[in-house]
């Protein structure tokens, strides 16, 4: 235990020198935001716009992909499908896919480059990201400070990011599971946006935030200016809408070690199938696992999302495994969300109350009920 | 199905208090409509948790692996099953156990009424028959009979096969005959049309492995996916590796699967896995006239030999 001890003080105690650069980027972001200017879109010349965009930009979008709604690359002017609550899995793979591959070598010797390991080359053209939720937005501002901080910049994630135009939709009807205004974002949160997009009948409002949001504005050729009178009032409506609420407020002040030794864990995690439905499905899961994968005389180093529900996430080269046991995986993900994320970062949980975890859940364990238990535990 | 609860807390609580079990493996009520979440009661004043509808569609026999307590655990006709299987398979002792038999009408299939009502669904009630259903203003009513998942719709096993406690009357079982439909379907395809059906259907897996992680069955320490000396499937979600996954471990489970559907029922994305595994069990009643779980006392015919077995194969 006090070898533990020791670890988390480092964990906490590193990353003061962090915070510091992370806020003064964070500042600088939200000054260049005070463009606000907002655009009426007769819903008849939709089409036609996303049509002007697909020149400059790749679109992104909602589609049924088999069952469910994903956001998925648009082709051949397919229009995104706005009828839905939010895309089934998270958003973050238009950034961050399940499977990427990141480098490529071929052993044959009648090539130049034989036997080195060449980086593959990405399309980092502009992405326009059509009907993503502002939740889902301000999850890619929490992964962000661990794939771009002082200390680290993952070059595949920042390219892929930095080429996206975010044109986040206001949430108007949110599932009974979603509490995002417990996590600091909401329905109608511009966190991370460039365009907050609303639904208003026979149109849609464009609230530009950033300059790229208003050059993806003028590139399709929407430009009938308004005052955006309602935005607010429909702001309100739907954050009404939220009825489910958590409290996070305590979870600063808690002793990590002491959350760690709690007793509820068992409790906690008797259910779990430690299966990656909640991990996959998470909008701020970031983990990845690298494999190399070759074939006769060619083969390519690649990235794909890792859980750590799973025992082998953790499964050491020794044959030693730090978390054997399955209580062990469940609270690493609950205190990485509610502790150590919010310990290390002073930015709140690691978590935007998209809820898709707790409707997917084969076995219906409901983060918000063991944030309330984190949140309200005393020691004996 | 909605009477068994006093019956159940009544067993229960006796058991604990008696000092019978050290446990009693269960389910409280969930956070989500259609949901209930498997726990564990070991103090009798913690029975009042334990509760029984339509919504308890996990396979408890999962939890019984390896455990080394003495368990009470309610279970329903597939549970029971798949407790014979731990059995047989040494993964759990007879001794340890007190199995609270549940008859069963069959669950209710949540993806199912998610899409027939088509909007946020905050509260679902049961009564005898009907599934009630509201969100979002308004109020739907199904048949229960029209959205219990598809395998309980054919299950010809409602009743527990092995029981030390029964929780009511035993139910009528259902006529096998139409069990095998969905598989009859498939097997009429042409061989290309059959691959594009499943390369279709499992095109959406994201590998999380929560079929494979709700099954009793799945009980390896380390699945074949997760070996790494050496790896023998990849771990993208390339095509072909995310088929292998699924088509090596349905024959894994052949013989042995009981057609439960907690495989079907766990998958996030709404991919029906459980046609591979239901087929071996369909070719398993017919070459070897075998039901999976149905006795403790002899092993699944791809898990033993006889010495007149014919090996006509062997060349």
């Amino acid at each position: 235990m006090i070898l533990l001890n020791l670890m988390i003080h480092r964990i906490l105690s590193s990353n003061f020198h962090v915070i510091s650069g992370l806020k003064s980027k964070a500042e600088k972001y939200f000054d260049k935001a005070n463009i606000m200017k907002v655009i009426r879109i007769d819903k008849n010349i939709w089409g036609e716009g996303l049509a002007k965009l697909a020149g400059d930009y790749k679109v992104y979008g909602p589609a049924k992909n088999g069952e469910n709604h994903e956001l998925v690359e648009l082709k051949n002017g397919e229009i995104p499908d706005l009828e839905l609550k939010n895309v089934h899995l998270s958003a973050k793979s238009v950034v961050f896919p399940q499977s990427e591959v990141m480098f490529e070598y071929t052993l044959d010797e009648s090539k130049e480059d034989h036997h080195i390991m060449r980086e593959v080359e990405k399309d980092i053209s502009p992405r326009a990201v059509i009907g993503i939720r502002p939740c889902d937005v301000a999850a890619f501002q929490i992964v962000k400070r661990n794939f771009e901080n002082p200390e680290f910049s993952d070059k595949l994630w920042v390219e892929g990011f930095n080429a996206c135009v975010f044109v986040g939709y206001a949430c108007d009807s949110p599932d009974s599971s979603c509490f995002c205004t417990s996590t600091g974002s909401g329905p109608y949160s511009e966190d991370g946006l460039d365009v907050l997009l609303v639904d208003n009948g026979d149109d849609y409002l464009a609230k530009a935030i950033t300059q790229k949001g208003e050059d993806l504005l003028a590139c399709a050729g929407w430009n009938e200016e308004t005052d955006g009178a309602g935005i607010d009032a429909k702001k309100a409506e739907a954050e009404g809408k939220i009825t489910s609420v958590v409290d996070t407020s305590k979870l600063k002040d808690k002793t990590a070690i002491e959350l760690f030794e709690a007793p509820f864990w068992e409790d906690v995690a008797f259910a779990c199938l430690n299966c990656g439905t909640c991990t996959y499905s998470c909008p701020t899961c970031w983990c990845f696992d690298i494999q190399d994968e070759a074939k006769d005389t060619s083969g390519i180093r690649m990235r794909n999302w890792d859980s750590c529900m799973y025992p082998l996430f953790t499964l050491e080269g020794s044959g030693h495994n730090p978390r054997p046991e399955k209580y062990q995986r469940v609270r690493q993900r609950f205190m990485h969300k509610l502790k150590y994320y919010v310990d290390k970062y002073d930015a709140g949980v690691q978590c935007v109350g998209c809820g898709r975890c707790i409707r997917l859940c084969p076995v219906n364990i409901d983060i918000r009920n063991v944030c309330d238990k984190m949140n309200s535990y005393q020691t004996a | 199905m909605l009477g068994y609860i006093d019956k159940i807390r009544e067993i229960s609580e006796n058991l604990l208090k008696e000092e019978k079990v050290d446990m009693v493996i269960g389910f409280r009520k969930g956070s989500q409509p259609m949901m209930n979440e498997p726990c564990f009661v070991k103090n009798p004043e913690d029975i009042k948790t334990l509760v029984w509808d339509s919504n308890c569609g996990i396979n408890l026999a999962l939890y019984l692996a390896d455990r080394k307590e003495r368990i009470g655990i309610i279970a329903k006709g597939c549970d029971t099953r798949n407790i014979n299987n731990h059995i047989v398979e040494n993964k759990i002792n007879r001794e340890q156990l007190v199995i609270i038999g549940v008859p069963c009408k069959g669950m209710v299939d949540k993806a199912k009424v998610t899409k027939m009502f088509g909007k946020s669904i905050t509260e679902v009630v049961e009564t005898d028959g009907q599934i009630i259903v509201k969100g979002e203003g308004e109020e739907q009513t199904f048949n229960k009979a029209d959205v219990i998942q598809s395998n309980c719709a054919v299950c010809t096993h409602r009743n527990p096969v092995v029981y030390d406690e029964l929780v009511g009357d035993l139910v009528e079982e259902q006529s096998a005959e139409k069990r095998y439909q969905d598989i009859e379907e498939i097997e009429a395809m042409s061989i290309p049309k059959r691959w594009d059906y499943f390369e279709d259907m499992f095109s959406t897996c994201i590998r999380c492995y929560a079929c494979r992680n709700a099954c009793p069955l799945c009980y390896c320490p380390t699945c074949f996916v997760d070996e790494s000396k050496p790896q023998w499937v990849g771990k993208s979600n390339d095509s072909v590796d995310t088929k292998a996954f699924h088509i090596l471990r349905a024959f894994h489970c052949a013989g042995r699967c009981t057609d439960c559907g907690a495989c079907e029922r766990a998958c996030p994305v709404g991919i029906n896995m459980r046609l591979l595994t239901k087929k071996l069990g369909k070719d398993c009643l017919e070459f070897y006239d075998w039901e999976a779980g149905l006795t403790m006392e002899e092993r699944p015919p791809l898990d033993t030999f006889k010495l007149d077995d014919p090996q006509d194969f062997i060349k």
